[in-house]
């Protein structure tokens, strides 16, 4: 333990004095997950809400996949990316596998489910309750989707949080199709990956109290960005 | 048209990730966790990048997985450890030929407690049939990996079919060989691994060399370059000189000249 703590400052230490290679690390690994995200956002976002108010048959079904998809294990959607982006697979050309954008675009499929999920949740409810406004407006259900999600917004950020989550912590997906490839692919979780195989376990749990205090800083500059939001709303209400 | 929108927009995720690359400024290498995990490759590395202005690009992997993704041309380079296989790659056209590049030895860990007493044995048949004798937890890698497949030899000789015992006394772990050793850390158990990652393993625990010397666990590593006729992807000529180099006596000298705690890991034999 003693050990341990020693790590941990050591650990600290190097971010505070700007150490350039694990700070490399932190960023790439918020690029990653911050870029994935957004991209998710628009799909997710979008999806979720034409879900929540569009009738058609086999909804109910559609809303058991998605939901079941939340639940999706990164090492099959990494091995899924792996095999489209290989130099064998449909998009080889592409030239992406081992790339940033690779493990973006595996993180893409982890985390919009998880945001088109929770999307389809709040704004159904939303949607129930604005039902006879809408109605009386004579605003169809597709275009009440914009109106809806602007008005969920506050709501929405805890799918994006949630979605930022899934995405900041996953090693499965990213160590496959980004290779660990050092100064070029390697994150957070990789890095641990690596240090723990390496047997060196107290660095990896150093890295690992590193990564869940960004995890805090990300969800409380988010916490702190929509409670003023929420103020403003009112005093302009 | 499709295919369009998926270039553009990859191209535009590209840009905005900074992932923009110029031709040929890097390659990739297929290789084998025991080459990044004992601190080689980053030791030898920068001296050829400097000299060159080419990023290696290495991807640590069992050489069961190695390979396979060098098979599916996800790799420039393939630098692994189970001459076999390597020899059945390139006859089979995946690779253009094979070098011999350093040696390294295994040696077989194991308690301190050693319950088989196979401590001080400089043969590894012999110890893995009193492992087997005395039912003493062994662990394997069990990934395909160029450690499993040398293991998985010895165990033949010995005649020992471990099948049998998989799930008893024999675990597979099924991963790279930091995370077997952590295992049989845990558990204090036996394990072969290769001298280089086990020197620079950070959690021996109760784990110590018992057997060590056996001609037989002998370590070659080879390089290949992998076949752009199968694969017109590869990037041949800043491949074919990081090849040139690993096999010069500049690249060999740098091999041998990696220590740690003043022992030399890898030993240069190339032609």
């Amino acid at each position: 333990m003693q050990d341990f703590a020693a790590e941990i400052s050591d650990a600290m230490l190097l971010i505070l004095q700007g150490d350039a290679e694990l700070w490399a690390i932190v960023l790439l690994s918020l690029r990653v997950s911050l870029l994935a995200v957004l991209v998710s956002a628009v799909i997710g976002m979008p999806l979720g809400a034409a879900l929540a108010v569009g009738r058609f048959p086999g909804r109910r079904a559609v809303i058991v996949l998605l939901n079941a998809l939340m639940g999706l294990p990164p090492v099959v959607v990494g091995l899924l990316v792996y095999l489209m982006l290989s130099r064998s697979g449909p998009l080889g050309v592409l030239e992406l596998l081992y790339t940033p954008t690779a493990m973006i675009i595996a993180q893409v499929v982890l985390v919009s489910p998880i945001i088109a999920a929770l999307t389809r949740q709040v704004v159904e409810m939303l949607a129930e309750e604005y039902s006879e406004q809408l109605r009386s407006l004579g605003v169809s259900r597709l275009a009440s989707v914009p109106v809806l999600l602007w008005d969920a917004r506050l709501a929405l950020i805890t799918a994006l949080l949630a979605g930022f989550g899934r995405a900041i912590a996953e090693v499965g997906a990213v160590i496959i199709v980004g290779g660990n490839i050092n100064h070029v692919t390697r994150v957070m979780t990789t890095t641990i990956a690596l240090e723990t195989s390496k047997g060196n376990l107290a660095l990896a749990l150093a890295l690992g109290v590193i990564l869940i205090g960004i995890a805090v800083a990300v969800n409380a500059l988010v916490s702190a960005l929509s409670l003023r939001a929420e103020q403003e709303g009112l005093t302009h209400a | 048209m499709i295919g369009t929108w998926i270039r553009a927009g990859a191209v535009a995720l590209g840009l905005a990730a900074g992932t923009a690359q110029a031709e040929e400024s890097f390659i990739v290498v297929q290789s084998t966790t025991s080459t990044q995990n004992s601190g080689l490759l980053d030791y030898i590395l920068p001296g050829f990048e400097a000299e060159t202005g080419i990023d290696v690009r290495v991807v640590a992997v069992g050489t069961g997985q190695a390979i396979k993704n060098a098979m599916n041309g996800d790799g420039d380079v393939l630098l692994v450890h189970a001459k076999q296989a390597e020899e059945k790659f390139v006859a089979e056209g995946w690779g253009v030929e094979r070098f011999d590049v350093m040696y390294n030895d295994f040696v077989l860990v194991g308690p301190r407690s050693d319950p088989a007493k196979v401590k001080g044995g400089t043969d590894i048949v012999a110890a893995l049939t009193a492992i087997s004798d005395t039912r003493a937890p062994f662990v394997s890698r069990g990934d395909n990996s160029g450690t499993h497949k040398a293991e998985l030899r010895h165990w033949k000789e010995a005649g020992i079919d471990v099948a049998d015992a998989s799930g008893n006394w024999y675990r597979e772990t099924g991963s790279g060989m930091g995370a077997t050793l952590n295992v049989a850390s845990g558990m204090d158990a036996y394990a072969l691994t290769d001298r280089a990652t086990w020197l620079a393993f950070g959690n021996k625990g109760k784990l110590n060399i018992l057997v060590e010397g056996d001609p037989k666990l002998f370590n070659q590593y080879g390089v290949i370059l992998v076949n752009p006729d199968k694969h017109p992807g590869v990037r041949v000529a800043a491949a074919q000189r990081f090849i040139d180099w690993l096999l010069s006596e500049e690249g060999q000298a740098a091999i041998a000249s990696f220590k740690l705690d003043g022992e030399q890991l890898f030993f240069p034999n190339a032609q």
